[in-house]
């Protein structure tokens, strides 16, 4: 009891102070990686506006070791001087900008409306198409997630070129809905299944069939879902490289095949590559960052049960 | 005298309440027009290109078209036959055709495909060869040697998810501007490969100019090549792949965290336990499931692994940094050989799938072990 009695008194002591370091410890590593996590993207953007000097002497911050110019902005034609005047490259960047946004939402919209159909159904029917029972289709569904993209991209060449469905952008949207139909699929499930059914047992009373009860009751419940599937659909979708690279050539590019293109051939010609890297990132990083509540909701769907 | 009113009579009811013997009747009428219109284009089509007949279109797309029709006449032929059931089952008929007709019959023709000589820039077309492709894959080094990487690659993914671990425990603890943090932690993710490619790859490790670069000679290493050496140019991919993917593992284990009952940590505290035994003891088995599921997710992902490749490296130092994936890439875009190419594919899946199916059991039976939840 004697010997116990101080050694709780010490620990006592000690533990304001451990606190102190234990919260300084734990700031310094949020920090730490905070700055991980964000300086490839502080450098990329600020590249973008820096010239050969300031590029290979190492310069970091503006206003401060460098003035920042619109060089980087002015060989993709969007700085303020050149914004008025033709440009190819500019009109090259707006119509892969163009592909990318028109590929990335209709494939989105096309995996919401057939996914959140598909888990509403599973959610709640009990199906049986000859022996698949409904264990069996959402594995059917769910499946298509292992599938890597290397075996559907040699077939769907062939398949594209008989179609003319090749370097199309209604080619790429079938292909990149299918990519996240899964996805949307498994987080729509976990959502409607955290719908009570009482709700379209009461609509049923009332005489609502079963699409309407679908469209009129449990669509504007689920409505925070279909917003995350098709937000985490669209970073996806957008992001996407391997098929684009391989299904495009002039028509239907998007955004990181044309960024994929000019790595190669731009050389120390940074400015202009961080400028179409920052043009290609931005748009969905805003999004992502606004909308990220979304994006967390839809990443952790069916994860935590 | 007059047969037209009384018909436009009777029709008129049958709208309002259709009697189910005629409905069934239109049903199956509908579902078995629509299924010859499909096999008479596929007919036509085929035997056009087979140069069998003069009679067909310019390429196979009125043969998508039939499909569609085809598709939507049984989803509609459903509804008519089966009323109530049929209505239930148009929910997942458009998912389940379509996905039919983009997964199930493409990864069939590839079979189809991967058992044919088949190089798209020569005039001779496809032709069979048998197991010539099989037997050219299993003596070829390099797709053994990208399959090597790949296992190297799924084990990264043991470490991001121990840094992830640590990046959520830190999100988890009582901080301020949490949601700053997260945001500025979750931004990677959102990020396209191809362009943190060039971000990180290409210019923050550029061996003239890249700030890494000057970083690392100002710690001591006199050519700091990040893509030159083969271990060098594998960690320095897995740490531009690790930069992109930690947040997804983050997120799900901050998730997992958060909905953890807080009383339990209470108790320990109350109990002696300090943080290290607390973590070991509660935190780590509690959090098993969560882990399990995103390290699974996490695997199925890394196995498709190819933008950051490409676009960084191109696989080199002499194939060191190679995935799968960007193996069977090259081997299409620089000699454009579509069937040797679409084995090389299909066995990686049939491995996937063999692992896979391994793995998930594996853990089942492991995880029975730990009674905690």
């Amino acid at each position: 009891m004697a010997t116990s009695l101080p050694n709780q008194n010490v620990s006592g002591q000690k533990r304001p102070s451990r606190l102190v370091w234990g919260r300084v410890i734990v700031y310094a590593l949020l920090l730490f990686w905070t700055f991980v996590s964000l300086f490839p993207v502080y450098w990329t953007v600020t590249t973008s506006f820096k010239v050969a000097a300031d590029v290979t002497q190492g310069h970091l911050i503006p206003w401060v070791d460098f003035t920042p110019q619109w060089r980087g902005w002015r060989s993709l034609g969007l700085s303020p001087e050149t914004i008025g005047q033709t440009s190819t490259v500019r009109d090259e960047f707006l119509k892969r900008f163009q592909n990318s946004v028109v590929i990335s939402v209709g494939a989105s919209l096309l995996a919401v409306a057939l996914g959140s159909l598909a888990a509403y159904g599973l959610s709640r029917f009990q199906y049986r198409f000859g022996k698949l029972g409904n264990r069996d289709l959402a594995f059917f569904f769910l499946s298509q997630l292992i599938l890597p993209p290397v075996v559907l991209a040699m077939p769907f060449l062939v398949l594209y070129r008989e179609l003319a469905l090749l370097d199309t952008r209604i080619g790429i949207i079938l292909l990149y809905t299918l990519t996240v139909l899964p996805i949307v699929i498994w987080i729509m499930r976990d959502q409607f299944q955290s719908i009570p059914i009482e709700l379209e047992e009461a609509a049923f009373i009332d005489g609502a069939s079963i699409w309407g009860a679908f469209f009129r009751i449990i669509l504007p419940i689920a409505l925070p879902g279909m917003v995350a599937a098709f937000i985490l659909s669209l970073v996806l979708c957008w992001n996407e490289y391997f098929f684009a690279a391989l299904l495009t050539s002039t028509n239907a590019n998007t955004l990181p095949v044309m960024l994929a293109s000019q790595t190669g051939s731009q050389g120390v010609n940074w400015w202009s590559m961080a400028a179409l890297a920052t043009a290609a990132i931005l748009p969905l990083a805003i999004v992502g960052i606004l909308l990220e509540r979304y994006l967390i909701k839809g990443l952790t769907a069916g994860a935590v049960k | 005298m007059s047969p037209a009113p009384s018909v436009t009579a009777s029709a008129a009811p049958v709208r309002a309440a259709p009697d189910p013997a005629r409905r069934q009747a239109i049903g199956r009428g509908l579902f078995w027009a629509a299924t010859a219109l499909f096999l008479a284009a596929v007919l036509v089509q085929g035997l056009y290109s087979a140069g069998l007949t003069q009679v067909g279109f310019a390429n196979w797309r009125p043969v998508l078209y039939a499909y569609v029709i085809w598709s939507v006449a049984v989803c509609a032929s459903q509804v008519l036959r089966h009323g109530q059931r049929g209505q239930r089952a148009l929910f997942v008929l458009p998912a389940f055709l379509f996905t039919l007709a983009v997964v199930v019959f493409p990864t069939v023709f590839g079979l189809f495909i991967a058992f044919s000589d088949w190089n798209l820039s020569s005039f001779t077309g496809r032709q069979f060869n048998g197991i010539d492709n099989f037997v050219a894959m299993l003596n070829d080094p390099y797709y053994w040697n990208a399959m090597g990487n790949m296992v190297i690659y799924v084990l990264a993914v043991l470490v991001q998810y121990a840094i992830a671990f640590g990046l959520a425990l830190l999100l988890n603890a009582e901080i301020r501007a949490r949601k700053f943090f997260r945001v500025a932690f979750l931004l990677p993710f959102m990020l396209s490969p191809v362009a943190v490619s060039w971000m990180i790859g290409k210019s923050l490790m550029e061996y003239r100019f890249g700030p890494l670069a000057q970083l690392a000679r100002f710690l001591g290493w006199d050519s700091p090549a990040f893509f030159a050496t083969p271990w060098i140019a594998r960690a320095s991919i897995i740490a531009l792949d690790s930069w992109v993917s930690i947040p997804f593992i983050m997120i799900l284990l901050l998730a997992g965290l958060q909905a953890m009952p807080k009383d339990i940590m209470e108790a320990a505290r109350i109990d002696g336990a300090t943080g290290w035994q607390a973590f070991w003891k509660i935190t780590f088995p509690l959090m098993l499931p969560v882990s399990v599921t995103a390290i699974v997710l996490r695997i199925i992902f890394q196995l498709k692994l190819a933008d950051i490749v490409i676009n960084t490296t191109a696989g080199g130092p002499g194939g060191a940094t190679d995935t799968v994936t960007s193996f069977i890439y090259r081997e299409y875009r620089d000699r454009s050989n579509v069937g040797y190419g679409t084995m090389l594919a299909e066995f990686y899946f049939v491995l996937i799938v063999i692992f896979l199916t391994v793995l998930l059991a594996l853990i089942n039976r492991w995880m029975k072990r730990f009674p905690t939840t």
